[in-house]
């Protein structure tokens, strides 16, 4: 057996896809099941997808989660405040950096604290917050164009991308998973000369955002594929919970950092881009993407601002201390409080039970904006064609590891 | 070649250096993939219907390269001698499909079989824009020979045929007689206006012909992992994609021997400026060859820059849209096209 390929080929194994909603029993004729993922180029991830088919048109989608589960509600429950942190990072990992800031601010609401925080980490938490923004979008906006098959558009996307990466891993150290923002502070205050490098490349970026527009988002093709596609009513966006780009696209202008005003967004000046319909319907695939690539614009003008502030009345200062605030112990009083903030993704929320006695959440439950915006994938992608499900799923941009958790 | 070529066009286009690594500028890159292609085990599922599954890459890479048999490739070299070239190769290009069917049918996977069907419905309503185009010449040029469509497009016409006239547009009235000027005023493309639309018909219908972008459901990466490839691996897969490859090349020395003058010049006669004799030489000696295979491997090689530049810069069509344009757009203009090209025959001569 040494030369040989040892593996035992069993004829169960052709059934071995459990779990399964649908059996061959349950089929009409006509009709197949088509197993999509976990490995498929364009589930972005390890979704897998139980997709009921009559010929090429779809009858069912079953989305079957769980195989990026790392139990992160678990570990919070076992780990002090500021030691979930990491663990936060790994939920959605295209945006971290706006997880971080969401679980941070719950905390410090917990302990009280949220009003000592000094304005210059406030204004450098926004900052990071919204590059990493623009990191999630361009990657959602660079893998749609290439579900669609325009692979160009990806790796320009990626290219600008990779900027904003090393941007904040001048910041951090890090380029995905920073554990930057702490309780009560930040892990370092912004490298000398980082306010200049960043407005330089703002400036660079505009014009390409602009490009990418042209190339794809204005291609008639493009334009086919995604108009009219999975349409995603107001009422029915409301009824799934859906958030972020999903919901504004379908016309009504929710935005978490508007609505609450939360950390210094009230402060900042900067619109809610909302779809119009204006290629086919309100709340297709097009407004979607079309919201996305709005809200790029928007994430500048505020980028813009939070510089020209930190360079401006919350200078850099000698003795200024971005860990001054940090508690040396995080014990809340006993208490529950939900706390969210606006992901690229959507509404992510943290429930914290903290019992009063301990150094450890009681429970800490997250509230993933993709999880809740796979729900509609059923709705969206029923009646359509194979390719027009594969249209919808990049236009939800979910990330698996906020699915999953 | 080609496979080096398609990678570094796609890098440039998208920011990127492409194959660096293996040989000067990554030359060898193509060498030691196809080496390790080679070596790669020959996965055949146990589920195959194993005589089809095996032979259908033999079928898809024989019918793609025999296509080439009948290429004249200069005024005085062409592999094989046919009367019927055109019809042999439209035969050919759709014998394809067969293979096509069978891969998807014969790995019996799901992915598979819808590639396949996709790839079958797309190709045969192609193909009905190409043969009307492939008609339209015909009757431009009264002959189904590929060598002699060529001749007709050049400066070599008259010597070869007693009483040959060219005109700008083929019309007499005109005045501008163009048989001894040459040049890309004698391409089929502009000895009659309705050829014009003609190569663009013939382009996109080959672009969907030869299965590249935006037209390339069949394989549609994100969708069907690799259409009717999927199950493939190795030497076999290896030979799929040659034939992909070998097919672009060929619909594009098609289109450039039907529409772009062949292995002609493209500088015209100006007066004492004799450019068309200069570039081309005498049939059968040493200089013709060289000229003739430089015009048409350069004018084809100049086609696949843009297939791959098209591919590179346009997502993918649906199958309904690709269906649509084809059925409801191509075919009828190719119709049109065909009846005016006979009238304009008629007032030709």
């Amino acid at each position: 057996m040494a030369n040989q390929i040892q593996y035992i080929f069993d004829n169960e194994n052709l059934n071995r896809s459990e779990p399964a909603k649908f059996s061959s029993d349950d089929l009409q004729r006509d009709e197949m099941i088509i197993n999509i993922g976990p490995q498929h180029p364009s589930t972005h991830g390890v979704l897998r997808l139980e997709v009921v088919t009559k010929g090429e048109q779809i009858v069912e989608v079953v989305p079957h989660l769980g195989y990026l589960h790392r139990c992160f509600e678990k570990h919070a429950e076992n780990l002090p405040y500021n030691q979930v942190l990491p663990f936060v990072d790994r939920m959605d990992y295209l945006a971290a950096m706006n997880s971080e800031h969401a679980y941070v601010m719950g905390v410090e609401r917990m302990l009280g604290i949220e009003n000592d925080i000094p304005a210059r980490v406030e204004y450098i938490r926004v900052l990071v917050a919204e590059l990493n923004r623009l990191a999630s979008h361009f990657l959602a906006l660079g893998s749609y164009g290439m579900d669609l098959g325009a692979v160009t558009g990806f790796f320009w996307m990626m290219r600008d991308r990779e900027h904003i990466l090393r941007l904040l891993e001048w910041v951090s150290g890090a380029r995905m998973l920073y554990n930057y923002i702490w309780v009560g502070g930040l892990f370092y205050d912004l490298p000398v000369g980082f306010e200049e490098r960043c407005m330089e490349f703002v400036q660079y970026l505009k014009p390409k955002i602009k490009e990418l527009e042209e190339l794809v988002i204005q291609n008639q093709i493009f334009i086919q594929r995604t108009a009219k596609v999975g349409v995603l009513s107001a009422d029915l966006a409301i009824n799934y919970g859906i958030t972020g780009p999903m919901l504004r696209g379908s016309g009504l202008a929710y935005d978490l950092r508007k609505v609450d005003g939360y950390s210094v967004y009230s402060e900042l000046e900067f619109d809610v881009p909302v779809g119009k319909g204006e290629m086919g319907e309100l709340g297709d695939c097009w407004d979607r993407t079309w919201v996305r690539v709005k809200e790029c614009y928007e994430s500048i003008k505020i980028i813009e601002q939070c510089l020209n502030r930190l360079k401006g009345e919350h200078q850099r200062t000698k003795s200024f201390d971005p860990r001054a605030a940090v508690p040396k112990k995080i014990r809340p009083k006993a208490q529950d409080l939900y706390i969210r903030a606006e992901n690229p993704k959507g509404e992510t929320g943290f429930y914290f039970r903290a019992d009063g006695k301990s150094d450890v959440p009681f429970r800490c439950k997250a509230r993933g904006a993709s999880f809740v915006n796979l729900s509609i994938i059923n709705e969206l992608s029923k009646g359509g064609l194979i390719a027009d499900l594969i249209a919808v799923i990049g236009s939800i941009d979910i990330v698996l590891g906020e699915v999953d958790r | 070649m080609a496979i080096y070529a398609e990678r570094k066009v796609s890098a440039f286009i998208q920011d990127r250096y492409g194959p660096m690594e293996v040989g000067p500028y990554g030359l060898l890159q193509t060498v030691a993939d196809l080496l390790k292609l080679i070596q790669k085990e020959d996965i055949v599922p146990q589920k195959a219907d194993k005589p089809l599954y095996k032979l259908a890459p033999i079928i898809i890479f024989t019918a793609v390269f025999a296509g080439f048999a009948v290429l004249p490739v200069t005024s005085g070299f062409m592999g094989s001698t046919t009367e019927v070239g055109v019809f042999y190769l439209l035969a050919i290009v759709s014998l394809d499909v067969v293979g096509i069917l069978m891969a998807g049918w014969g790995s019996n996977s799901k992915y598979a079989l819808l590639g396949a069907m996709r790839s079958v419905a797309q190709i045969i309503s192609y193909e009905i824009p190409i043969a009307l185009m492939v008609v339209c010449i015909t009757l431009i040029s009264q002959t189904l020979n590929l060598q002699e469509i060529i001749f007709q497009q050049g400066i070599l016409w008259s010597e070869t045929e007693e009483g040959a006239q060219n005109y700008l547009f083929g019309i007499k009235a005109l005045g501008i007689e163009t048989t001894t000027i040459g040049g890309f005023l004698t391409w089929n493309i502009l000895r009659s206006p309705t050829m014009l639309v003609g190569f663009l018909i013939f382009f996109v219908a080959s672009l969907a012909e030869s299965n590249r972008a935006p037209f390339d459901i069949p394989e549609a990466e994100s969708e069907l992992v690799g259409g009717f490839h999927t199950e493939y691996s190795g030497f076999r897969w290896s030979m799929v994609m040659l034939a992909e490859y070998g097919m672009m090349l060929l619909v594009s020395f098609l289109g450039a021997i039907l529409f772009l003058g062949g292995w002609n010049s493209f500088f015209p006669n100006i007066g004492p400026l004799k450019l068309a004799d200069w570039t081309t030489g005498v049939p059968g000696t040493l200089a013709g060859h060289l000229w003739g295979a430089f015009w048409l491997i350069g004018k084809a090689l100049i086609l696949v820059l843009i297939q791959m530049w098209v591919r590179w810069t346009f997502p993918r069509l649906r199958l309904d849209q690709l269906m649509q344009l084809s059925w409801k757009f191509l075919t009828p203009t190719a119709i049109i096209l065909v009846l005016l090209s006979a009238i304009w025959r008629l007032l030709m001569i």
